[in-house]
């Protein structure tokens, strides 16, 4: 008799849940009674990525410390969709005070802590990409190299969207926002050196480093626990597509952060210490084309015809983050 | 409450702050048809039962079975599957073994010794069941769970018609057809064997108030061939039929059958086991032109029987014979070309095909015919009222299957005859397509194959040729099943919400929609694997 370990469900690992699964097997988002750290009624726009990026990773934060918890938002479009005054989205300690000083005031939070003999709880600090790898860099540098008792999370929607898609550090070659046009001889965002934080944060040897996307749900929780037991400085920076500022449908935004993946323009990967330790492999690959497609902001690249020259280039990047993060493979 | 400086209004939750009305659509949980479901000839909830075993709940997924196909155990060994052919998971690695976890539940219940419990209402209406055949037996077995008194006749002394004489035991032991036949008739259907109906007519004169035919096509069809005085030629059917009556008929050493159906290689496997040296089947056409089913050709050739594709019988001397070498036309047809060849043969069995033994009409020409076959309406109603017909008697498929989905489909009519009701049309519902389904979430799971007896044993007696699964395997199929277009509890819509307007409702429960906070924006649709939620508009 030919025997299979029973090992596969019809969904393996990928979906939130599964009836067949134990408890402990299951997501924290399969649970009925998870936190819901950014409840329902907040003004995120259909389908917004960052609202369901941020309750992701703060459940998780929330189980991993058993509900000792203090959150610490930056300005952006998170901070305003969810505490339109004097309404608050928030269920968890949740503080905001300007856009770039979040990373020093959460350091400030741990060492109030700290002096007051609290090691069990633990802090939190979020923003977007504005507020992280442009306004708030300074702190968020300092933060890393005093190794602040602090998770940091990112999440990346690739510009400053509560103020109406402007361009950010983070906003990707071509792609067109208020202030990069598709126009010109290079439409839309230039061809810059980039300026990557996760890099930027391994290069300060900080104990943990990871990218994650709302796209695998439980990549996402592993890594926010992971982060968890650690203390120190960390940093995960979460991608989180948006509709709005990226011009694709509102009931598409994981299938992109799933294509951003697939095509290799957003690796996902871990870092201890300043080094890379593991990565996501790629399951289903494809072009960039695949992933560019579905965005209006990237539409100048299909009509009136295709670019190739801009198209090709974008591949290039997917393929050498495919190689320096060794995304192929088992 | 004295609020600090310049602070104005009370800090509260934004619950209050229903996102609903932004919404101009909002998703639904919705039951799709899966393509297994709509391929099976029996009209078996193949996806259902297969959800239900998915936990091990082996007894309610076979009850679930049996609301539709009294006999999973037979099924699981002898149907061709078309819900695998259908099956969405082929595109994705290999189609489920929906078969196999079928036999095994079959088999689970006849170990266990699950009854079907009798009907909880006697009607007082009775009807005469003629063929104890799949079609028969399927049809005798729904209308009794409907509560009407049910009396089967037979001509011959064993029920199970094609069943028992057409299907080799090597396919069908004979113990789990008695096991799973002896099970219906636990619940009080009476069976009237050695008994043959010569006129349908005089049945509704002793008192049956509705009478399904299902005598099925028993007459060989037949060809002119030019013979020798003591050539051996004998008919496929009636070789089965003997052999079954323990009157094995003597083929000699080397056995050539003529026809490329079921019915030529069971015939040809039957006489290499019964052991001739040699089995040939000759066939005008071609492999794929065939109408016998790929996996009984391919375990035909496995057991060294020879295939001899177009080609035709010219001849039959007393120990040899002479085949023509046919080709293909542009249309298909076989040509013959005027190549001949000879093959030695004792005995040359033919199985072209069979017809239907029309005598039990009568004499009466109330009852119509139509090209070889019973005429009968959509409700499987003859031509004269209260006459119903099915099976292979009919038009449509000869194959268990079919005959088992005609005698439950023949049911349903006679019961809403009897008891001068309408059947609700069925509406028929397109199949979840393979693009329908977001198979991201699908890890790839490879078909878990069943065991095959090594050929060189199988040749030499009838020992079942192919082996069930064990739990831990059936379950491991069972769990490959994609669900297309029903839920199975994923959590993922419930998770991918970023506004947190889906409930979960618990176990068996699915979930459901808060429309106070769903803004519609549909990702629970995009990211649901199994296409069971669909956007309906607001406006």
């Amino acid at each position: 008799m030919s025997t299979t370990q029973v090992k596969f469900y019809q969904v393996g690992s990928f979906a939130v849940g599964n009836r067949l699964l134990r408890d402990d097997e299951r997501s924290v988002q399969s649970d009925p009674d998870r936190t819901n750290a950014l409840t329902s009624g907040h003004r995120a726009c259909q389908g917004c990525g960052e609202a369901l990026g941020a309750r992701y990773a703060l459940d998780a934060a929330m189980r991993a410390t058993n509900d000792q918890l203090i959150a610490v938002n930056a300005t952006g479009c998170l901070e305003v969709f969810s505490t339109p005054y004097p309404e608050s989205s928030w269920r968890v300690a949740w503080l905001h005070s300007l856009f770039g000083n979040a990373p020093a005031v959460a350091t400030g939070v741990a060492a109030a802590l700290k002096a007051k003999g609290n090691t069990t709880t633990r802090v939190v600090a979020q923003g977007g990409d504005g507020a992280t790898v442009d306004i708030g860099l300074g702190p968020l540098s300092g933060m890393f190299e005093r190794n602040d008792d602090v998770l940091y999370i990112c999440y990346d929607n690739e510009a400053y969207m509560n103020t109406g898609v402007q361009r950010s550090g983070a906003t990707p070659p071509a792609a067109r926002t208020a202030t990069t046009q598709a126009v010109g001889k290079q439409p839309g965002n230039l061809f810059g050196q980039g300026k990557y934080l996760p890099k930027i944060a391994m290069a300060h040897d900080i104990p943990y480093v990871a990218t994650a996307t709302i796209a695998d749900l439980r990549d996402l929780e592993a890594k926010v626990e992971r982060a968890m037991t650690m203390r120190g400085a960390r940093y995960l920076h979460v991608l989180v597509p948006c509709p709005l500022g990226w011009g694709s449908a509102s009931c598409d935004t994981i299938k992109i952060a799933r294509l951003a993946t697939q095509s290799g323009l957003f690796p996902v990967f871990e870092a201890i210490n300043g080094e890379v330790v593991a990565s996501s492999k790629i399951r289903k690959r494809v072009s960039v084309d695949e992933y560019l497609k579905l965005q209006a902001r990237y539409s100048h690249l299909f009509s009136p015809q295709r670019n190739d020259e801009v198209i090709d280039h974008l591949q290039r990047i997917a393929d050498k983050n495919i190689e320096r993060y060794e995304l192929m493979g088992e | 409450m004295q609020k600090p400086y310049a602070i104005t209004l009370t800090v509260g939750s934004s619950l209050a702050n229903h996102t609903g009305s932004w919404r101009v659509e909002h998703p639904e949980y919705v039951h799709r048809m899966p393509p297994c479901n709509k391929a099976c000839p029996a009209g078996e909830n193949v996806q259902n039962w297969l959800y239900i075993a998915e936990d091990g709940s082996y007894e309610q997924a076979w009850r679930e079975l049996i609301k539709e196909n009294p006999f999973p155990a037979i099924m699981g060994r002898v149907c061709y599957h078309p819900c695998q052919t259908a099956c969405n998971r082929g595109f994705l690695d290999e189609s489920v073994g929906i078969n196999s976890v079928e036999r095994f539940l079959g088999d689970h219940a006849l170990e266990k010794g699950w009854k079907i419990d009798p009907p909880a209402q006697e009607t007082g209406l009775a009807v005469l069941v003629i063929g104890a055949g799949p079609a028969g037996l399927s049809a005798a077995y729904h209308l009794r769970r409907m509560g009407h008194q049910v009396v089967v006749r037979d001509a011959t002394h064993q029920p199970g018609g094609m069943m028992r004489y057409g299907i080799p035991k090597y396919r069908l032991p004979r113990e789990i057809l008695d096991a799973e036949i002896n099970r219906i008739k636990e619940m009080g259907i009476v069976f009237q064997l050695n008994t043959r109906v010569d006129d349908v007519h005089d049945a509704l004169e002793e008192g049956f108030d509705a009478v399904f035919m299902a005598i099925g096509a028993q007459l060989s069809k037949r060809t002119y061939i030019p013979a020798g005085e003591s050539a051996r030629i004998l008919d496929a059917i009636q070789v089965l039929h003997s052999f079954e009556d323990g009157q094995p008929p003597l083929l000699g050493r080397k056995v050539v059958v003529y026809g490329g159906g079921n019915t030529a290689v069971d015939v040809a496997r039957t006489a290499k086991r019964l052991g001739a040296e040699e089995a040939i089947i000759v066939y005008r056409r071609t492999r794929d032109k065939a109408p016998a089913n790929d996996e009984e050709i391919e375990e035909a050739l496995e057991e060294g029987i020879l295939i001899k594709w177009l080609s035709t019988v010219k001849y039959k001397g007393e120990d040899d014979m002479m085949i023509e070498k046919m080709e293909l036309d542009e249309k298909g047809f076989p040509q013959p070309t005027g190549e001949f060849e000879t093959l030695e043969a004792d005995s040359l069995i033919l199985a072209l095909g069979q017809e239907v033994d029309f005598s039990l009409l009568g004499n009466n020409v109330d009852l119509d015919t139509k090209s070889g076959v019973m005429d009968v309406d959509s409700n499987m109603m003859t031509s004269h009222p209260g006459i119903f017909a099915g099976g292979d008697m009919v038009e449509g498929d000869r194959t268990v299957t079919t005959s088992i989905g005609h005698g439950k489909k023949a049911a349903k009519y006679i019961d809403a005859w009897l008891r001068q009701t309408v059947v609700e049309p069925k509406v028929e519902k397109e199949a979840v397509k393979f693009e329908d389904l977001n198979s991201w979430y699908y890890t790839d799971a490879p078909h878990a194959v069943r065991e095959r007896l090594a050929a060189t044993r199988r040749v030499y007696d009838f020992s079942e040729v192919v082996q069930g699964l064990d739990e831990s395997t059936a379950l491991y199929e069972a769990r490959r099943c994609m669900s297309c277009g029903n839920c199975f509890e994923c959590d993922n819509c419930f998770g991918v919400c970023p506004d947190n307007a889906i409930k979960k409702l618990g176990p068996g429960l699915g979930f459901e929609i808060n429309l106070d906070y769903c803004k519609g924006c549909g990702i629970c649709v995009s990211e649901c694997p199994a296409s069971a939620i669909e956007m309906v508009s607001d406006l």
